[in-house]
């Protein structure tokens, strides 16, 4: 008896310990970020290196929010962070779907092109995307962010759509068809419905890569008026110090609408995100 | 309520011909099966009648109506599929609904009508459920509730059957037959299942390669098939095929034995059919008999199978194989010699 215990023990004891490691390892950061936010200036470096400061002060929150530019990168990170969630959902939900249940010329061409704009280090094309946008008059401009981030986030999650219509029978949208709606309303009223978990996988995505974008929004954008909260974020390094704990603040107020954002569509990603695994 | 007509009818999927030259004309009120192995193109068949996908050539016709360029949905055909395909976000109530939704007919003529329907087919208290809380006969139902709810011109069936386990079936078989005689209803059902096709349909169409083999009613198929695929697929056991050789007198000779005789022709002989030629002997196991010593043909017992009814006997005729049905009872052995 105690035998078989140990035995289907240990490995248990194992797989959460390795486990417990990990989540460590990978939120140990998030903790510090919130650490330092919260000391206040004059024990930052006075009490060397301590899991928490003896006092915790809420002042860095509150310069950040009254007397740095912050809620306006936040404001302008939010605008095209939402903007291109939408723009890369609706693009790639129809990419997907024509990939998934249509048969047209050139398909695989589409589809090829697609994957090869996504093998470029980003770095090699800044200065191109540039001279692009400069004579639109989309540089120094939240729109021309929206069209960048829109363009090289939808062929992966045209990809990730796809899937996610794979899954769904093609029966359905026949019966729906049969029943007397034409494509566009089998569409609508009977696959949407259904990909719903996807659309919320899928925009989930799009919107933590556009907020977290740093390399476009810093190249293209020198105003202040128009910076993210990544770049912005560079402003609290100046010349002769870094104000740490104004800077991790920033950090933390950013993380909050992806963290609200990410717990609301939780259950839908999980299950969107298998759904596309196993049947993609 | 309707007539389908097909006229010089192909499809093809760019890996050569799924479909060739398919004639055939479906009857108003008519239950008409379409039957064959899978892969003979009976589901594409039905899907050019449903408008699901496009005839590469000839013409459909409903109600004498060309409608080769019309959409599935204007052409008020109602389709059970095998997988059933109820939409899985709505209940019951809305899945009938949907078809009369779309139409936009009156609410309150919406509930009569899938009331009547539930009620119909025994789901009026299930209703308010959602497809994944109902039993594979359960959903079955809601799939031809779907469908009658309409009233349309004609049923499609798309292998309704095949996901349900044997005693599901037999009833549903039953249930759907009855059905089509209240709605006297045109309906096309595709169907590998010799025993499906026989007992539900008015008449069978046979495909085979993408043609169309035979069409007739069961019984005729069954008893003049006009070639070895209607022979052999349909009848369980399958029909005996032996090589034999045809002698001058007319006696079918297999392994050195006389086991039939060419009837007399009442019209011109079939070429080829001459004297010494080879040919292929068709006899059904239930059309054989066993016999005593003295008269018949002697031949081993291979094997003998149970069925309840009576038995499969399987005999060896020389080197030739053949299975014969019989209800009679009596204990027959493995090799014992059979004269």
């Amino acid at each position: 008896m105690s035998k078989t215990l140990s035995r289907t023990l240990l490995p248990r004891l194992l797989h959460a310990l390795a486990l417990a490691a990990f989540v460590a390892f990978a939120l140990f950061p998030l903790f510090w970020l919130l650490k330092v936010s919260l000391t206040p200036d004059d024990l930052m470096y006075g009490e060397g290196v301590r899991l928490w400061p003896s006092r915790v002060t809420l002042d860095h929150y509150g310069a950040v929010l009254r007397h740095s530019q912050f809620p306006l990168f936040f404001r302008n990170s939010l605008i095209v962070s939402t903007a291109t969630g939408l723009l890369a959902t609706a693009a790639a939900s129809a990419a997907g779907y024509a990939f998934s249940r249509f048969r047209f010329p050139g398909k695989a061409w589409v589809v090829g092109v697609m994957l090869i704009s996504q093998m470029f280090p980003l770095v090699i094309i800044v200065a191109p995307i540039f001279r692009l946008l400069a004579p639109l008059g989309l540089t120094n401009s939240l729109t021309g962010l929206v069209v960048v981030y829109t363009a090289f986030n939808t062929p992966f999650a045209a990809f990730l759509m796809q899937s996610f219509f794979e899954a769904i029978p093609k029966d359905l949208e026949e019966a729906a068809m049969m029943d007397g709606a034409t494509r566009f309303q089998a569409l609508r009223r009977v696959i949407l419905p259904l990909t719903l978990p996807g659309l919320a996988a899928t925009g989930g995505f799009v919107f933590t890569a556009a907020w977290s974008e740093l390399l476009f929004s810093l190249m293209l954008n020198s105003s202040a008026a128009v910076s993210t909260f990544p770049a912005g974020l560079l402003g609290f390094v100046s010349k002769f110090s870094v104000d740490f704990g104004q800077m991790m603040a920033a950090g933390v107020l950013a993380l909050l609408p992806v963290g609200a954002f990410f717990l609301l569509i939780q259950r839908y990603l999980v299950q969107g995100l298998t759904a596309g695994a196993v049947k993609g | 309520m309707a007539t389908i007509t097909l006229s010089n009818v192909s499809k093809d999927y760019g890996g050569g011909p799924v479909l060739r030259g398919i004639d055939l004309e479906i009857r108003e009120g008519e239950f008409v099966a379409l039957m064959g192995p899978s892969g003979c193109g009976k589901s594409t068949l039905l899907r050019l009648i449903a408008g699901l996908e496009e005839p590469g050539g000839g013409q459909i016709r409903i109600d004498g109506r060309l409608v080769n360029d019309v959409a599935p949905k204007d052409r008020d055909l109602a389709m059970v599929f095998q997988s059933y395909a109820l939409y899985p976000h709505m209940t019951v109530r809305e899945n009938m609904s949907f078809a009369l939704k779309q139409r936009r007919l009156p609410q309150a003529e919406i509930t009569r009508a899938v009331e009547a329907a539930a009620a119909k087919l025994g789901l009026t208290t299930l209703l308010e459920r959602k497809p994944k809380a109902l039993s594979g006969g359960q959903r079955q139902r809601v799939a031809m509730g779907r469908a009658i709810v309409r009233q349309p011109k004609a049923f499609l069936f798309d292998e309704p059957l095949s996901n349900l386990d044997a005693r599901l079936r037999e009833q549903m078989r039953y249930e759907i037959r009855k059905l089509h005689r209240e709605l006297g209803a045109t309906s096309v059902y595709v169907t590998h299942d010799q025993v499906e096709a026989m007992t539900m349909a008015d008449r069978i169409v046979a495909l085979n390669d993408g043609a169309i083999q035979q069409v007739g009613g069961p019984q005729d198929l069954y008893d003049t098939p006009a070639n070895l695929f209607v022979a052999g697929f349909l009848g369980s056991p399958p029909m005996n095929f032996l090589d034999a050789t045809l002698a001058p007198d007319g006696a079918l000779v297999v392994e050195g034995q006389t086991l039939a005789r060419v009837p007399p022709p009442a019209g011109p002989r079939p070429a080829g059919l001459v004297p010494g030629a080879a040919v292929t002997l068709g006899l059904r196991p239930e059309r054989l008999a066993l016999t005593t010593p003295t008269d018949g043909v002697p031949a081993r017992v291979d094997l003998v199978e149970p069925t309840g009814t009576g038995q499969v006997v399987h005999l060896a005729l020389g080197a030739q194989r053949l299975k014969l049905f019989t209800m009679g009872g009596a204990a027959w052995r493995r090799a014992t010699p059979w004269a």
